[in-house]
């Protein structure tokens, strides 16, 4: 959970971020400002703190009494909704702190011209196992364009964390109400020609020698949402290889609403379709990329990244990395020990280990 | 996927003789020969040596490698799971299987034998090899100098003065015999290091495919894979002739699509600089140009030296990039800097300090064992076969000249213990003052076997036959075989595959797209033109200078480590090997998409036949 205590500033800018602001700006925020840090291209943006969040409630829930009466439902919280919606109905609604308010529109304007559209994202704050706590709040927008819009959908973020399913889980598990806050990343828009995601190790398994990269035209929200099924390329880490070429036939993809705001699903043109999205020196830079990532973590990555349609042929950005989870937290299991002589190893496979006695493992 | 043992092949007894090559086991001996009991056993055809139906003398390039393989492993070396091949033809084609060790008590006896006896040769690898080499070279001097009787008119003079006490009747048959002997003892020699080697890299590969599921097999092998291999000084000498034709003003001579007697009568009429040339050709040849054009197990695979036709149609593409300034050397240093640099970054994505120093042991044992392991096939397979067939040929001539057989290569159509006889009737008429008695007999044998290759060639083989066993992931017998479930799984399903795309192992990544040239004899090397796909049953390393031309390679035959996948990846290009029927359903002139990294050929137009 956030210790509110820490956060100072209501907004941060991305490139002030980094690991250690994590309990203000969120998992997603600090790596943002990490890589920035590292000298990844990312799109810039800022981070709504937790602090701006807390300062906001305190004026939208004073005395956190709606809060505090949302820490008493019972586990079976399916008939929740009406001691919930109060507190969302503020959010969304309410009239913000100024401060808050103008921290928001500040920043958005220092990104660019008024009409600049971003990405307004929610960020969890917790660490670790507490990330439980905010499953399924992973909410996105895109598109958003204007300060008004953008702090709109600030407080869409906020709210979810007070939608049914949010709340439930929460009671469910026995997760406190106290000190719970979120950050919101609101960032630049890549308008991608395509996107994807990429693992720096195999997660079918756990392979460290690879990376599993996949990819879809358009915005990464076609993929993210199952849309499509995208091109699957595992690479070689050691050689920059490809060593698995599945290219799908990628019907739909995600752009821009004609209006300028939002997203809309449509289907790619015919002869884009089974065509693989990404050239061989995109991918080459793509795995310079999760290699340089990799090891600046000093573990596996899971990580987003876009290619910008008026940018140049390589010119990746990174949208997100965070940590592989499911092989990372396995204990490293021993391929082999050393034997006392080097064809002791040969003797033992060709002898029929699994057969004789006990000196192997 | 399907439990293995619920895959059916036929049995051995449902195999039907051939329309039209009713007769072809009077080709084999009657030990080849699958009897009742035999449905009993899993058999599986050896595709990889054997493609082609078995000419009668060649059916000997079963017989011997089975003998020394199967004695080595069962009797010398006491491998604790499995003894040694059987073999057994049926319509030309040959078949084997391993016999296992399955009393677990067995197997630990033999474990204990096994361990004193292969551990002394690892313990004292390079100095066996060493020994190894010298005999191996002894052997291949001895057939060179094999005298095939001349048996003239008189018995020369010298028989008289020295009292050598017999006529050279005699020694036809013990010369005979004496090639049969040395190429048994080559095979014994094969062998003697073989299984020992390839369990190394075994070891070492199912380590790395643990540590790292999705590593390539090719990786593996780059990473065991040695720079300075024997089989590439062929392709070397080549061009060091294309340098030196440069320097000697010669570039010209070379060509395109010149015949190879043509460029040599042109280079005669160059003066001092062509015979320069031709003798430093002469030099290379012995022993550089005895590499096969296919792996020695054929008598027509024949060799640089029998035909210049491969050597001279690489020629002026070298000459020619020569003459561009290019200096072609292999980038021997870059590659070794490359192999180590891919060691070192999958020891450091290991995960335990224990795993690294395993993965140093085992790799640190492949590369004691393989320089035999890449260099006998040189030795053996190329350079001492290709002198033994020559030599077998003068035999061969010798029936001729005695009217037994019309051509010498009809020797080539009996049995090895036929000839027996066949030189029995030369010694005899020689002796006799007559003439051969059997000639009419030999030669309607020769004639009806001829015809019956070309009826069993049509013959489509199962891959497999009888009952598919349980045991089949012993590593011994993984390595022995080369089969494992998913082998038997990949064929049971080989004939549902969509017609136009075939599978094999991805040999060497990549993809591209081109105009297929099907090869099914390296006579017809010299029509591959620039930019095409090879399509070939087999390559053998004399091939290599076609590599220069080509775009991409695919194989019936061969797997990550074979010929057209180390040469392959050296040229940067995608293969596909291991395919088991390119050359079958491609046909020269179509669009193909090789896909190196996934393994696949596509038929772009057309489905193949």
């Amino acid at each position: 959970m956030s210790r509110p205590g820490q956060a100072t500033e209501l907004v941060r800018r991305l490139d002030q971020l980094g690991t250690n602001d994590r309990p203000e700006v969120g998992g997603k925020g600090a790596s943002l400002g990490e890589l920035i840090r590292t000298g990844i291209p990312v799109p810039p943006g800022f981070v709504v703190t937790t602090r701006g969040f807390l300062r906001a409630l305190e004026t939208l829930d004073p005395g956190a009494e709606l809060r505090a009466r949302i820490g008493q439902l019972p586990p079976d919280a399916a008939a929740a909704d009406p001691t919930i919606r109060p507190l969302r109905d503020r959010i969304l609604g309410a009239p913000l702190p100024d401060d808050v308010r103008d921290a928001i529109v500040a920043a958005y304007r220092e990104l660019g011209a008024d009409a600049t559209p971003v990405a307004v994202r929610s960020s969890a704050t917790a660490e670790d196992s507490a990330e439980a706590s905010f499953a399924g709040l992973q909410d996105t927008y895109l598109w958003v364009r204007g300060a008004e819009d953008v702090v709109e959908h600030v407080r869409r973020c906020w709210a979810s964390l007070y939608s049914l399913e949010a709340v439930s889980y929460r009671r469910q598990r026995g997760l406190g109400e106290d000190g719970l806050a979120m950050a919101v990343v609101v960032q630049e828009m890549v308008d991608a020609r395509c996107s994807g995601v990429m693992f720096t190790c195999s997660p079918t398994t756990g392979d460290p020698s690879v990376i599993a990269i996949e990819s879809g035209w358009g915005l990464g929200s076609a993929m993210v949402s199952g849309e499509v099924t995208p091109d699957a390329l595992v690479v070689s880490k050691v050689t920059g290889e490809v060593v698995k070429r599945e290219i799908a036939v990628k019907t739909h993809w995600h752009r821009m609403d004609p209006s300028g705001h939002g997203v809309v699903s449509e289907e790619v043109p015919e002869d884009l379709q089974a065509r693989p999205c990404l050239s061989e020196s995109q991918l080459t830079a793509l795995t310079r990329l999760a290699r340089r990532v990799e090891q600046h973590y000093g573990c596996p990555q899971d990580i987003e990244w876009a290619i910008p349609t008026d940018a140049g042929e390589t010119d990746i950005v990174l949208l997100q990395s965070r940590p592989e989870t499911v092989w990372a937290n396995r204990p490293a299991q021993p391929v082999a020990a050393p034997k006392p002589r080097a064809f002791d190893h040969v003797l033992g496979v060709l002898g029929g280990q699994a057969r004789h006695r006990g000196d192997d493992r | 996927m399907t439990d293995a043992s619920e895959r059916t092949f036929p049995l051995p007894s449902e195999i039907t003789d051939v329309p039209g090559a009713e007769n072809w086991a009077s080709m084999y001996p009657a030990f080849t020969r699958f009897r009742p009991g035999d449905d009993q056993r899993f058999w599986f055809y050896n595709s990889m040596h054997f493609p082609e139906p078995m000419p009668a003398f060649d059916a000997i390039t079963a017989e011997v490698p089975y003998t020394a393989i199967g004695a080595n492993t069962a009797r010398l070396f006491a491998f604790p799971t499995t003894l040694g091949i059987e073999h057994r033809i049926v319509n030309g084609r040959v078949y084997i299987t391993a016999n296992p060790v399955l009393d677990e008590d067995e197997v630990a006896r033999r474990l204990q034998e096994f361990e004193r006896r292969a551990g002394h040769y690892y313990e004292n690898w390079d100095d066996i090899y060493t020994g190894w080499k010298a005999r191996i070279d002894a052997l291949i001097r001895e057939v060179d100098d094999i005298e095939v009787p001349a048996l003239p008119e008189l018995d020369d003079l010298d028989a008289i003065t020295s009292a050598r006490g017999y006529a050279q009747n005699h020694l036809v048959r013990e010369r005979w015999h004496r090639c049969i002997d040395l190429f048994s003892m080559m095979w014994h020699h094969h062998t003697e290091l073989l299984m020992l080697g390839y369990g190394a890299y075994v070891v070492f590969f199912e380590f790395c495919k643990t540590a790292f599921p999705e590593i390539p097999d090719q990786m593996v092998a780059r990473m065991v894979a040695g720079i300075d291999v024997i089989m590439y000084r062929p392709d070397e000498e080549l061009k060091k002739l294309a340098r030196l034709a440069v320097e000697l003003g010669l570039d010209d001579v070379f060509v395109e699509d010149a015949r190879a007697d043509a460029i040599l009568a042109q280079l005669e009429a160059r003066g001092e600089a062509g015979s320069q040339w031709v003798k430093a050709m002469d030099e290379a040849r012995d022993p550089w140009f005895n590499v096969s054009t296919g792996d020695g197990f054929y008598h027509h695979h024949r060799s640089w030296n029998d035909d210049l036709t491969v050597p001279f149609s690489a020629l002026p593409r070298y000459v020619r990039l020569a003459k561009e300034g290019d200096p072609l050397l292999r980038p021997t240093e870059q590659l070794q800097e490359e192999r180590e640099r891919i060691v070192a970054e999958y020891r450091s994505l290991l995960q335990t300090d224990e795993d690294r120093a395993a993965f140093d042991q085992m790799l640190g044992l492949c590369r004691v064992v393989f320089p035999y392991v890449e260099d006998h096939k040189f030795y053996c397979e190329h350079w001492f076969t290709s002198r033994w067939y020559a030599k077998l040929r003068e035999f061969g001539a010798l029936l001729q000249r005695f009217g037994v057989v019309e051509q010498a290569d009809d020797i080539f159509h009996l049995q090895h213990y036929e000839v027996d006889q066949a030189l029995a009737d030369v010694m005899l008429a020689w002796a006799a003052g007559g003439s051969v008695v059997s000639a009419e007999h030999v030669q309607a044998v020769v004639a009806d076997r001829k015809q019956m290759l070309a009826t069993l060639a049509e013959w489509n083989p199962p891959p497999a036959l009888g009952p598919v066993p349980e045991a089949l992931n012993d590593p011994a017998v993984k390595m022995l075989w080369g089969v494992t479930s998913e082998t038997i799984e990949a064929w049971a399903t080989a004939a549902n595959v969509s017609g136009n795309e075939i599978r094999g192992y991805a040999a060497s990544p990549g993809v591209v797209e081109g105009t297929a040239r099907v090869l099914r004899s390296v006579n017809e090397i010299g029509e591959v033109l620039d930019g095409e796909i090879l399509v070939a049953t087999v390559t053998a390393p004399s091939w290599g200078p076609v590599f220069g031309k080509i775009r991409a390679a695919v194989s019936d035959i061969g797997g990550t480590m074979s010929h057209a996948a180390i040469v392959a990846r050296e040229y940067g290009m995608p293969a596909v090997v291991g395919t088991g029927q390119a050359t079958e359903r491609i046909r020269t002139g179509q669009r193909l998409r090789v896909d190196g990294d996934r393994g696949i050929v596509t038929i772009l137009d057309g489905d193949g036949r």
